[in-house]
């Protein structure tokens, strides 16, 4: 359990996010601390993955998305940075369908090192293979770092994507659904390793599996059409009766 | 039963679909009987003189042309060939970092209403007739030639190259930007997300990942090179010659038949080593365009 007192890693505040005339986000209002499991869970279309977007700044990909309010991330406003190529180094994410990179399994993991200037062979297969066995790939690709990454079977290509993701030594990681590529039992050694990651940085668990977010996320956040209807510990938002009947009707698979 | 009868008939539909089907599948085949045609028809023009008189060796190895001489005509295309060869490759030193530039940012960097506006105006450039750039080579870059470097003669390989060059970009940057956009954004987002600047994420994902598409669009430039005809032969002055610098006049092989075929009587020697000049050329740029071919699809494949 993350005692209260954790700073603060993410604080968002009145966030807003626009396509065209809709809004995908609005008036969010959530503060995420060190070193928690921050679960956000809700049906589809409630804004979770614009949410995330937002956060490093992948709006710049979509000339639609217009993004109001403040995002502090370690008290600096991401939207007010002048370097957010520094900002994303920092904040790992998975998106929910595999991105293998169409270069060899080594390269894919050792781009982010190689991106922050390591050249040295020995130190990037220290970083591949550390990687690569956090992320519950190791053992199947061992034997063939040279292949492509985008050939990997989808479920590898997934582990190879939080293998990347991890190979930047993010202060933050962000997954969108990372298991809906990956088989059950892959799924629960890479939510293993999440536990254990959680010494190491802040991570933000978004899926649309309502009991993942009770087995790993510390708080959890509901979101519906856009806003964030609670927060609260995960545990707290399963079990008791005093909490928003919308959420309760979601986590019993009522609707969504 | 009878309903079963009414129901299995050749009805009107059916009729048409067979037809459409007929005429789609002439209109898909054409393609292939007119090269076959074309090349059937080449061959049997310059055949006889290619089994009977001509010396190959001498063919390719002889840098003299003098096919009008009445004692002794001499059939050497060594010096056509170095002039094909050195304005396509200095065409292509041109059009390579030219069209691969435009193409990355056409398709990487610009948005919106520039990159529209680009992609019409390369398109536009594209369209441009090939004597147009003749005619640039001729009464422009001619004239700027002598003066800048100081020579007796404009219209050289530098002339011609740098027309080329220019002609061969567009087309170029198009399938290069085609080859580009290829690639799925999911990379570079991916990219990006690992916190790499746009140049990185050009320079590290997108180009190894549209490699074989910008080979590609390279070795079309170079077919189009070697077919080129009306420009080259405005603008390189035309003189037989192995050149030894940028500043000589050169001719090339497409120019030597579009300059002698019209004055030889037809089934003369002449008139037929022209065919044989016809077939080598087929066969280049065949074999490069089917090559590009390939590796484009090799692309597509993986």
């Amino acid at each position: 359990m993350v005692s209260d007192t954790n700073p603060v890693k993410l604080e968002i505040q009145n966030l807003t996010i626009r396509y065209g005339g809709q809004a995908a986000i609005s008036g969010v209002n959530l503060s995420i601390r060190e070193h928690e499991i921050f679960g956000i869970i809700g049906p589809a279309n409630a804004g979770k993955t614009s949410f995330l977007k937002a956060i490093n700044r992948m709006d710049m990909f979509d000339s639609n998305m217009r993004v109001e309010g403040n995002i502090l991330f370690n008290g600096q406003d991401v939207r007010k940075l002048r370097n957010i190529y520094a900002l994303r180094s920092r904040i790992g994410v998975v998106f929910p369908l595999p991105v293998g990179l169409p270069m060899s399994v080594y390269d894919n993991v050792a781009l982010s090192a190689r991106l922050r200037g390591i050249k040295e062979r020995a130190e990037l297969d220290l970083i591949v293979e550390r990687c690569l066995t956090r992320a519950a790939l190791w053992d199947e690709v061992k034997d063939r770092l040279d292949t492509l990454g985008s050939l990997l079977s989808g479920g590898q290509q997934q582990r190879l994507t939080i293998a990347r993701a991890l190979s930047q030594e993010p202060e933050l990681l962000m997954l969108d659904e990372f298991s809906i590529a990956v088989d059950p039992v892959t799924t629960m050694r890479i939510e293993d390793v999440l536990k254990e990651l959680k010494s190491e940085m802040t991570i933000i668990l978004v899926t649309n599996l309502v009991q993942q977010a009770r087995r790993l996320a510390d708080r959890t956040a509901f979101f519906l059409d856009g806003g964030c209807v609670e927060v609260a510990q995960t545990e707290a938002l399963f079990t008791q009766q005093t909490r928003d009947p919308r959420t309760r009707d979601y986590v019993e698979g009522r609707f969504g | 039963m009878s309903r079963n009868h009414a129901f299995d008939q050749r009805n009107l539909d059916w009729y048409i679909d067979k037809a459409v089907q007929a005429l789609v599948f002439i209109g898909g085949i054409s393609a292939v009987i007119f090269i076959i045609g074309i090349f059937l028809f080449i061959t049997k023009e310059g055949i006889g003189f290619l089994i009977n008189t001509l010396d190959l060796q001498e063919f390719f190895g002889s840098p003299y042309w003098e096919p009008s001489d009445e004692d002794a005509p001499e059939y050497g295309i060594l010096a056509l060939l170095a002039g094909t060869a050195s304005v396509t490759g200095l065409a292509m030193l041109i059009a390579i970092p030219f069209s691969l530039g435009t193409a990355i940012y056409i398709a990487e960097f610009a948005t919106g209403k520039t990159r529209e506006w680009l992609k019409i105006l390369v398109e536009l450039l594209a369209a441009i007739p090939s004597v147009v750039w003749g005619f640039i080579g001729l009464t422009i870059m001619n004239p700027l030639i002598i003066e800048l470097f100081d020579v007796p003669v404009g219209l050289t390989v530098l002339n011609a190259g740098i027309i080329l060059g220019l002609m061969a970009a567009p087309i170029m940057t198009s399938i290069a930007e085609d080859a580009l956009k290829a690639v799925p954004d999911r990379y570079r987002e991916a990219a990006e997300a690992l916190g790499a600047t746009r140049w990185q994420v050009v320079f590290k994902t997108v180009l190894p990942a549209a490699k074989n598409g910008l080979l590609g669009a390279v070795l079309l430039g170079v077919g189009r090179g070697f077919g080129e005809t009306m420009a080259v032969l405005m603008a390189t002055g035309h003189a037989v010659n192995i050149p030894g610098s940028v500043f000589d006049s050169v001719r090339a092989l497409t120019a030597t038949i579009a300059a002698e075929l019209g004055e030889t009587a037809v089934g003369s020697d002449h008139y037929q080593v022209l065919f044989t000049i016809g077939i080598f050329l087929f066969l280049i740029t065949f074999l490069i365009n089917l090559t590009a071919d390939l590796i484009v699809r090799g692309i597509r494949n993986s």
